[in-house]
């Protein structure tokens, strides 16, 4: 048997009979009801333009899209519950702003044009943060990761798909394409969390392996990434100090609004009070169902065992019978 | 290798590993007749309508297993709809964002607006029984589109209907609480019933009658099983004999949302 440390300092995964440190067991936890908050949450902006979406193709692609958050977010509740907690409880842990989610939905989403900037910068910083994930140090959560990216990836590219086809239409598509990454652009940016001078847990979670790379590193890889991806679209990002620095072999970059990120985390964001009441309302407004199931399937299970004893009690019969005939 | 054996070889692997071929691929479509073009086009505007209204659903399911649940059905719809309003030989998006209310040819079951989680459910059940029953006629049809359309339909709906049976089973036989919600949700959906099997005078549309007999013995299984009976209901009304071209209010309103964005941009490419 290895130790925790033994596990960790070999690369491999910590399973959940493991021992485990309890700050580690707690850290996992908030981070993965976290995540799977913020696939629930996240549905909300984009789901609002399912019913609106201006072609049928459009349509299908983003419902599947949403189904597919729902479904990570049922696959990451399933890998912190090998934690032992219940995903009941972090429903309600959600609802009472004890767990937070990932900022970037406490924004609103105003046309058509923010699903496709949603799918290319969002789900694209969604993957540069999740991917290293994949090799993260809690097995559960690591393998949840490899089928969420897949998924995340294949949103991005519907999302970029979408903003080429919107670039090559009229010139009000483009305006809005365009309006839609100044809106965008810096809440992206801020998806990554504080500068690392200002991130009290990334040095824990990193000796745990929990994290592979620091906030300000992932940053600059999406940055990175990403400016490209704008010239190819035909889009200006929204930052006069975005430039090619040679000498770092990286792009320079301005500073994000920190201060609007510590407000939009600590609740003061555009959306947030509207995001917690909306997921409040269904759950609430669900309440009778999910009794309803659980009188039904007590009752089904009662008849199942009545049903069981009675054809006990008739072979237990059958039984004597036979016995009496033989003697 | 030519141009065609690439494309050949492309169209091989976008399906790779699932074992998928469509028998239709390639085949000459003849030119869809009044009667096809007319019961596509009702069948299309069905799912397409229902679609919408379960899309509604998303973000305020009871459980998430529900979401994913529903999603899926609003998704398989959404295809059916799809392949339908094609074989009408129009624009799919022409049909579905630039027709007014007076031009959809949907019943009135799948546009009256969502209310509680038991009405959801038993518009499900009555809608899934009415159309696997008659998919599964079409199945046999003599268009060889329409007839893989409805095959594929089967499948799917049918499940659509186990999943609208089972909720109905929970609700109806869980609490009291929910016994009476879903008799009111039934007593709300069941004078839409009638519409489903009026005559349309389509010489391709299966026999109302059949298709009656057939849905009142499997959604008289389901309730029965939910302690629930069929409400009584007065005589026919004016409403139950709407023709599909007669709509409720709620329709348009309905349209002008799904329309909205399409509409806002003319000439703009999707």
């Amino acid at each position: 048997m290895s130790t925790f440390e033994e596990v960790i300092a070999a690369d491999r995964r910590i399973e959940p009979r493991d021992a485990m440190p309890d700050a580690y067991r707690a850290t996992m936890v908030r981070q993965i009801a976290q995540h799977a908050h913020s696939e629930i949450i996240g549905m909300q902006p984009e789901g609002y333009w399912i019913t609106r979406a201006p072609s049928l193709r459009r349509k299908a692609i983003l419902l599947a899209k949403v189904q597919d958050e729902a479904g990570h977010g049922l696959y990451l509740y399933a890998a912190a519950e090998t934690l032992g907690v219940d995903r009941a409880e972090l429903a309600e842990r959600l609802i009472d702003g004890r767990q937070k989610y990932s900022s970037i939905f406490n924004y609103p989403t105003l046309g058509y044009a923010d699903v496709g900037v949603i799918g290319w910068l969002v789900d694209g910083a969604a993957i540069c943060n999740q991917v290293p994930l994949c090799r993260s140090s809690y097995g559960p959560y690591a393998r949840a990761m490899i089928r969420v990216c897949k998924e995340e990836s294949f949103h991005q590219r519907q999302g970029y798909e979408l903003l080429m086809t919107m670039m090559r239409g009229t010139a009000a598509q483009r305006e809005l394409v365009q309006e839609s990454v100044d809106r965008w652009w810096w809440p992206s940016l801020m998806m990554f969390g504080p500068p690392d001078g200002d991130s009290p847990n990334t040095a824990r979670s990193m000796a745990w392996k929990i994290k592979r790379h620091t906030n300000d590193e992932l940053r600059q890889r999406f940055v990175d990434m990403t400016v490209p991806q704008a010239g190819r679209l035909g889009v200006t990002l929204p930052d006069p100090e975005l430039r090619w620095n040679a000498e770092r072999g990286h792009h320079d970059f301005g500073t994000p609004d920190w201060d609007e990120l510590k407000r939009v985390i600590q609740g003061d964001g555009p959306c947030n009070a509207e995001r917690v009441e909306h997921r409040r309302r269904a759950h609430e407004d669900g309440a009778w169902v999910r009794e309803a199931a659980t009188a039904h399937a007590a009752k089904a299970a009662r008849a199942a065992e009545a049903a069981e004893a009675a054809r006990a009690a008739r072979a237990a019969e059958a039984g004597r019978s036979t016995k009496e005939e033989v003697a | 290798m030519g141009p065609d054996d690439d494309t050949l070889a492309a169209d091989g692997h976008w399906a790779f590993g699932t074992g998928f071929s469509d028998p239709l691929s390639g085949l000459p479509m003849p030119p869809a007749g009044a009667d096809l073009a007319a019961l596509c086009l009702a069948l299309g505007d069905d799912a397409l309508i229902m679609s919408h209204r379960l899309q509604e659903w998303c973000t305020r399911a009871p459980e998430l297993e529900d979401e994913v649940a529903l999603a899926n059905i609003a998704l398989d719809l959404l295809g059916q709809a799809r392949l339908l309003l094609a074989r009408t030989g129009r624009d799919e998006d022409e049909l579905a964002f630039r027709r007014g209310a007076g031009e959809f040819r949907n019943v009135r079951l799948a546009e009256v607006p969502n209310g509680d989680f038991a009405h959801l459910v038993v518009r499900l059940l009555v809608f899934s029984t009415w159309r696997l029953a008659l998919l599964t006629r079409l199945r046999d049809s003599d268009d060889e589109a329409l007839a893989a359309i409805a095959a594929k339909g089967v499948k799917e709906v049918a499940y659509h209907r186990g999943y609208a049976a089972r909720w109905t089973i929970r609700l109806g036989d869980g609490t009291a609480h929910s016994h009476e919600r879903t008799r009111q949700a039934l007593a709300a959906v069941w004078p839409l019933v009638d519409q489903l099997f009026a005559a349309d005078g389509n010489p391709r549309s299966p026999d109302p009658a059949d298709l009656r007999e057939e849905f009142d013995a499997v959604v008289g299984h389901v309730l029965a099983e939910a302690t629930l009976t069929i409400p009584e209901t007065a005589a026919e009304t004016a409403a139950e004999r709407a023709s599909r071209d007669e709509h409720t209010g709620a329709l348009a309103v309905l349209l002008e949302e799904m329309q909205s964005v399409a509409r806002a941009l003319p000439g703009a490419t999707w």
